[in-house]
């Protein structure tokens, strides 16, 4: 079945079967291997994508039900928050394999979006659901709260 | 997209690399330093600097061989891991795999800190396996250690080179030049010339033997010691990089394979009219049986193979398929938990022994004992294992990310029954490893797939095939017997160990731990007592038994320094300075003075003894950090644990809350590292925390079982690991300064880790838990 979605603000048409979760068509259809697959069942969130602005898991959510919807992608993530939270990432070197960080990264902007100056317990909440098994979670809470710093 | 016009695979560059970057470098000779006589024409437009009257004399290029090819860790020969382009950019192979501990960024420290390159005209090229590189395998903590010596003499003797190929250039003697930062300098009178200008030319000149090379003084490095950034940081933040997961050819197809449930299981019979009804579902391909020994080659099943991932999971969904259980289906882990505790209540075979442990037990007047147990583990990086493959005229060529090119190509080879020469194997970034990546079996699918398919396949595997079909840490099963005297001293100490080799997976019918294995924390416990004994019992694999970040030392040093601090209980001492005693005077330790056969990480003693002054110096600075002795609150408690392992030493104190009901609240952990020289800082409290908490997931929540030979556990829903609610709010570590020589970073603080928290849980709740994990799946809370 053709769909159109619109993805960091482009509209791109995919042709994947009824049911396709958003994460195979971002990455086998449309080559935008930036969000990640860890489980395929929504509990480590390293395929965390914005939903017109709310972070969700790709992995489970069909592709044909986003017609419409405002897709972004790590790849295509801009804005104040998503800098600050990018420059902090880099000035204490957070990731160490790397493979989760895009999840990581989406969760933590979608937070400082939603709550600039998160408490201890809003950081728990909002990256509870990404697992890193490099366990970098130490900096991950560091550079958030930099970033809101910076903010 | 990933390809070079060659067809050759590299990593995108780095934002801030991204120069010049048109000359594959392939096929390099071992005397140039230059991709090719063509790019020269580029170089020549770059003299600005010198003088015209500064030529270089004709001279035939040096044929004699590299002088370098032995040098303590491998060959030093410059143009292994060297290329200068004529525009002064440097590109440097990481002949280790990248997965995490920063190998990209760390290598290069080495090299580029001896050779004195720029940092920013630095591009990283990943190495292909081969065995011109030594040995490759990212594993045991062993990229620094092995490589720190060898990668300082490459770059010294480039430095050395480029130093000479200036002072022929200005007809001057090479004492009068001197290199820094990608430029070589006429000291006397400031005349420079940049290594892009120089290289053709040094390339030319004989390579200096190890003799005639100075490296560089300690106050003068420049990237050896320090925090350098991560060279792969800048990428990921932009979800860029290349991962296993994300390699793409053109016109590729997708494959999952339905595995057999159990080890050494086989296909009977399967029906796949409903797969092939998927959307998407290109074909099926039933792959040959598994081997026995399984080794590295792949467990059998059957491949479906499609236009997408999805597609291919849909349709193994929709196969009909039936197994032949084969031998380990009445592979039961309560069952075999009952057994190797039996067996460790029985005497093993001695595998070390200092005075008379018999004597010493039978005289005592008091004895104590605990049995420690330990579950099966599975290393699941965030990544699971994906290889892609492709076949032209015979010859195939892999992408993926695996810790072991080496073993992927011979695998390979072996699988597919081609020559080791016709496989190609490019490595990724690896989204972790932990162990799992040093197996190649999921690269040997991939290209029997790809093979029976006629195009390029990514075989991916999902998190169900990961946690199910892994090659598990081993199951243990210990038994500690001491005895202490009127002081509370112990003047016995037997300990038996009992766990299934990782041998069994390579050796039919092995069921004795190894030397090697024992030497993990066992062999090489290195208290102060006057009689110890180590004895092994055997058990049988019954599914593949792999190795998981600083392997045996997680069972091993969790007894040891489990059953230290409840001799120190017993005692009625505090468990820090008990456990200072049972280190006891500073003294070099060697395990073969007491039958052991001890391989000591594979170093030589008398490089890396074991040192108990060590021991104790990162005990005391661990306990110093934390504030040991200090009042806690109520219903707090404190732990330590201290070990040695791959050569470093690491002492951990963790704090914890229990609540009532058991509800566990890690408080703060505060570790002291000495991994002798240390070649990045920041990553090394990085791998600290990170190795730690590893280290405590897997303590918590780890286990792997099996019953009827299936493993019970399919992905995180039943499989829990730490999350970020659960990590602790304090995280302090130390590096303790040293220049011994570099010891491993990424598995020495795990074996630390479990030991630590079970003795704070003690402190805090008088329960002692002795067995791995601490919280089954159907809890939430510690059984206290």
């Amino acid at each position: 079945m053709t769909v159109t979605l619109k993805i960091n603000g482009k509209s791109q048409t995919v042709n994947a079967a009824e049911g396709t979760p958003l994460l195979w068509v971002l990455r086998d259809h449309l080559g935008m291997t930036g969000t990640k697959f860890g489980c395929g069942v929504a509990q480590c969130g390293a395929c965390t994508v914005h939903v017109d602005g709310v972070p969700i898991r790709a992995c489970i959510t069909p592709h044909d039900s986003l017609d419409g919807a405002n897709i972004t992608t790590i790849e295509g993530k801009s804005g104040k928050a998503a800098d600050a939270i990018r420059k902090a990432w880099q000035a204490i070197d957070v990731p160490q394999c790397g493979y989760c960080q895009s999840g990581q990264i989406m969760s933590a902007i979608a937070l400082l979006e939603e709550t600039p100056n998160p408490s201890d317990e809003d950081i728990d909440d909002a990256m509870n659901g990404n697992i890193c098994r490099c366990a970098t979670y130490m900096k991950i809470r560091s550079a958030i709260k930099d970033a809101a710093g910076s903010l | 997209m990933f390809l070079n016009a060659d067809g050759s695979f590299r990593h995108e560059i780095l934002p801030t690399q991204a120069r010049a970057l048109a000359n594959p470098i392939v096929n390099l000779s071992r005397r140039k330093f230059l991709g090719g006589a063509g790019t020269m024409v580029i170089g020549m437009s770059l003299l600005s600097a010198c003088a015209p009257a500064d030529t270089f004399p004709e001279i035939e290029a040096d044929a004699t061989p590299s002088p370098l090819t032995e040098v303590k860790g491998g060959d030093a020969t410059p143009s292994l891991f060297i290329t200068i382009e004529p525009n002064g950019d440097v590109k440097l192979i990481c002949h280790r795999s990248e997965m995490g501990q920063q190998t990209w960024t760390s290598m290069t420290q080495i090299l580029a800190d001896e050779m004195e390159a720029d940092w920013d005209k630095i591009e990283i090229v990943q190495a292909v396996g081969d065995a011109k590189y030594g040995d490759q395998n990212t594993d045991g903590s062993t990229s620094v250690r092995n490589n720190f010596h060898r990668l300082r003499v490459t770059g010294a003797a480039m430095r050395h080179m480029l130093e000479n190929a200036a002072a022929q250039l200005w007809k001057v003697d090479v004492s009068e030049c001197k290199a820094e930062l990608g430029v070589v300098y006429h000291t006397e009178s400031r005349k420079k010339a940049h290594f892009g200008k120089l290289a053709e030319f040094a390339g030319k000149l004989p390579i200096p033997s190890e003799d005639m090379l100075t490296l560089k003084k300690r106050e003068d490095w420049r990237y050896i010691g320090k925090a350098s950034p991560s060279l792969t940081v800048p990428k990921i933040i932009h979800g860029q990089g290349t991962f296993g997961m994300d390699v793409r050819l053109p016109d590729m197809l997708y494959a999952v394979v339905a595995h057999p449930p159990q080890t050494q299981g086989k296909v009977k019979s399967f029906n796949a009219a409903q797969t092939m009804a998927v959307p998407g579902v290109k074909s099926t391909y039933q792959l040959p049986d598994a081997t026995t020994p399984v080794g590295f080659n792949p467990l059998g099943g059957v491949a479906i193979i499609a236009t997408d991932t999805w597609a291919a999971i849909q349709g193994r969904k929709a196969l009909e398929i039936e197994w032949e259980a084969g031998p380990n289906a009445g592979y039961s882990s309560q069952i075999f938990a009952q057994a190797m505790q039996e067996t460790a209540r029985q005497p093993g075979e001695i595998k070390r022994k200092r005075g008379d442990v018999d004597a010493a037990l039978a005289n005592a007047e008091k004895t104590i004992v605990a049995e420690y147990y330990a579950a099966h583990l599975s290393q699941s990086p965030m990544e699971p294992p994906t290889a892609t493959a492709r076949w032209t005229d015979g010859k195939v060529e892999c992408w993926t990310c695996t810790q072991n090119p080496q073993a992927a190509r011979t695998t390979v080879a072996q699988v597919c029954g081609v020559d080791p020469s016709d496989v190609t194997i490019n490595v990724t970034w690896l989204g972790g490893g932990f162990g799992r990546k040093s197996k190649p079996d999921y690269v040997a699918e991939a290209a029997l797939i790809a093979r029976e398919a006629g195009k390029p396949v990514k075989l991916v595997w999902t998190r169900e095939d990961d946690l199910q079909h892994g090659y598990f840490h081993a199951v243990s099963a210990q038994r500690l017997e001491a005895s202490l005297d009127a002081d509370g001293k112990p003047s016995a100490w037997l300990h038996r160990t009992v766990f299934p080799t990782i041998s069994s997976t390579f050796a039919p019918g092995a069921d004795m731990p190894s030397a090697g294995e024992l030497g993990l924390g066992a062999s090489d416990m290195p208290f102060a007592i006057p009689n110890i004994q180590l004895e092994a019992g055997r058990a049988k694999g019954h599914i593949r038994i792999g190795w998981l970040r600083s392997v045996c030392n997680v069972y091993q040093a969790f007894a040891v320094q489990s059953f230290a601090a409840e001799l120190a209980h017993a005692a009625g001492r505090d468990q820090k300075d008990y456990l200072l005693e049972l280190l006891g005077p500073a003294r070099h330790f060697d395990p073969n003075t007491e039958g052991a056969e001890y391989s000591n990480y594979g170093s030589p003693l008398e490089e890396y003894p074991i040192d108990t002054a060590r021991l104790a110096k990162v005990t005391k600075t661990a306990a110093k950090m934390a504030n040991w002795g200090r009042t806690l609150p109520e219903s707090h408690g404190i732990g330590i644990a201290t070990h040695r392992s791959f050569l470093s030493y690491v002492s951990t104190v963790i704090e914890v809350k229990v609540d009532a009901d058991g509800a566990l609240t890690i408080i703060g952990i505060w570790s002291a590292i000495d991994a002798g020289t240390v070649v990045n800082t920041g990553h090394t409290i990085s791998q600290v925390e990170g190795g730690t908490l590893y280290g405590l997931s897997n303590a918590l929540y780890g286990e792997i079982t099996a019953e009827n030979g299936i493993v019970q556990q399919a992905n995180f829903p039943d499989w829990r690991v730490m999350r970020m609610s659960e990590a602790p709010r304090h995280f302090e570590v130390q590096i303790i300064e040293s220049d011994a020589p570099p010891g491993g970073v990424g598995e020495p603080p795990t074996p630390p880790a479990a030991p630590a928290l079970a003795n704070a849980i003690f402190d805090a709740t008088g329960v002692r838990l002795r067995s791995l994990p601490f919280i089954s799946a159907n809890s939430n809370t510690l059984p206290v």
